[in-house]
């Protein structure tokens, strides 16, 4: 037990080394939801008035509304990215090395997604940070009780990745999984504009962002930094998160990649 | 016991035939060079043999265990130096060591230990500190050897550890490696398309468009077959194929 607690240990103080050391990736994971959040959000502000939802008590400016969106979108963007580097040659280096680790293949990968999640919050709490000083400012117990429901969404989304790098040969480079993974994921969803207002335009485009899991991401993100609880949300991104893992580690193969390129 | 038996082993990539019934085994303490021009199906090997590619058919025993029914006890006996650089280059030497040898589950005090044993035998206790991208080429394979050994493994893998290096820091590696097999005790699987860095007393492999095409000592495979290692090598692994020899 001992042997699986340092490997976790090892593999989680290597990318957290590796995010101190590499400040310039820190900022600009930050940098887009920043935009989206000072510069977006200040242009839509008029054009999208939001009624009193749940879980708000009142109204609110669209700045507030768009906050947990933003910060999904953080562990959106890194789950993605980190997954595909898994898979492809950037750190097919570094895969080798912990691939020869004598302890199960599925711990190592399982260690690995969780590593990137945590990293992963870091930066979403520097955005909560920044959004916190700008003026957005969830209650302080809705920040804390909002962790795990965002190291739960940020494994969903992890494990998504990996799964989708692995069976879909399209996804080779990243500008293939923004196009048609991260896009309609986001957009498709209730990180900038509550699903109503999407029923009010288009009842099938309703439907489909009723069913996208990154709206259930959002949503449990929201209720929970405004300390009220989501269950079917909650429900929801717990099953996709063990069924994506089971999926990804069953359909890891570093050769697959590698028929890819032969063929 | 062998420190490495490979049996019967196989493995296509689609319908293109990689390897073709491989069989060869290393004796324990021994130094043992793979030969193989471009495409012979040497990166495949060492893929199978570092468990990243999963066997199709045939097995892989190191140290007596198979890496198919035991890969635990089969990958603990192991280590590995990679052709290209695995090492995280803005994390420091000790940083590196450390990550590998949490990776095989070793305690702190095992780590801190092993750690300082391994820096020192590689003469890098002083640069411990150092970033990796500030070393050159021979100061990184040193690392790499260094963590390699770090779990103690019986058998040390080398997949064209010296490409990159100038011939002096060449020369270096391969003789420095050689030292370790004959201090240590533990046997070494060097491959290589250079055979300057084989010696006549060296057990050899030639693989040849996925087949071996000659197992033995390198005096003995140049006495059977006429003039020197190169003009056997080349006969060998002539663009036509020809039969198993081992």
């Amino acid at each position: 037990m001992n042997a699986y607690w340092q490997c976790l240990r090892g593999i989680v103080l290597r990318e957290w080394l590796r995010f101190v050391l590499q400040r310039t990736r820190f900022l600009s994971a930050l940098v887009r939801p920043l935009l989206w959040l000072l510069v977006f959000a200040a242009g839509f502000r008029a054009a999208l008035g939001i009624s009193v939802i749940e879980p708000y008590d009142t109204y609110i400016p669209y700045e507030v509304y768009i906050i947990p969106g933003l910060a999904c979108m953080i562990l959106l963007f890194n789950g993605m990215q980190g997954s595909l580097s898994m898979v492809y040659d950037r750190e097919m280096g570094s895969m080798r090395v912990l691939l020869t680790s004598p302890l199960p293949r599925t711990f190592l990968l399982c260690s690995k997604l969780l590593a990137t999640a945590l990293i992963s919050l870091l930066q979403v709490y520097g955005f909560l940070a920044i959004a916190w000083v700008y003026g957005v400012q969830p209650p302080a117990m809705g920040l804390l009780i909002a962790l795990p429901a965002l190291l739960l969404v940020a494994l969903m989304l992890s494990a998504l990745g990996l799964l989708l790098s692995n069976a879909i040969r399209q996804l080779e480079n990243f500008a293939g999984v923004m196009n048609f993974v991260i896009f309609p994921l986001f957009f498709l969803s209730s990180a900038l504009y509550p699903l109503w207002k999407m029923r009010d335009s288009s009842e099938w485009l309703y439907w489909l962002c009723a069913i996208n899991p990154f709206t259930h991401a959002v949503e449990l993100v929201r209720f929970a930094l405004y300390e009220r609880f989501a269950g079917l949300a909650l429900a929801v991104c717990l099953g996709l998160t063990v069924l994506f893992a089971v999926l990804a580690v069953l359909t890891f193969n570093p050769q697959h990649a590698a028929l890819r390129k032969k063929g | 016991m062998n420190a490495l038996e490979v049996r019967d082993l196989s493995f296509a990539y689609g319908a293109r035939q990689a390897l073709h019934e491989v069989s060869f085994s290393l004796a324990p303490g021994g130094f043992a060079a793979l030969l193989g021009p471009n495409g012979a199906g040497k990166s495949t090997l060492i893929a199978l043999l570092t468990r990243l590619y999963d066997l199709q058919s045939g097995d892989i025993r190191v140290g007596g265990h198979s890496l198919r029914d035991a890969p635990r006890a089969a990958l603990t006996q192991l280590g590995v130096v990679f052709q290209q650089s695995t090492l995280d280059l803005d994390l420091s030497v000790e940083q590196n060591l450390r990550y590998h040898a949490a990776l095989h589950g070793l305690s702190r005090r095992q780590t801190d230990l092993r750690v300082a044993a391994e820096l020192a035998r590689q003469a890098l206790t002083e640069r411990r500190r150092e970033k990796v991208r500030e070393l050159n080429g021979g100061h990184r394979r040193r690392v790499e050897i260094a963590r390699a050994l770090l779990h103690e493994p019986r058998l040390l893998l080398l997949d064209e550890a010296s490409v990159g290096l100038d011939p002096a820091s060449r020369l270096a590696l391969n003789q420095h490696v050689r030292r370790l097999c004959l201090e240590q005790g533990i046997s070494v699987l060097w491959t290589t398309h250079l055979l300057d860095e084989v010696q006549p007393d060296d057990a050899l492999m030639i693989l040849h468009q996925g087949r071996l095409v000659a197992s033995g000592q390198v005096d003995a495979l140049i006495q059977a077959q006429g003039g020197d290692l190169g003009s056997v090598f080349a006969r060998l692994t002539r663009p036509a194929p020809t039969g198993a020899v081992a």
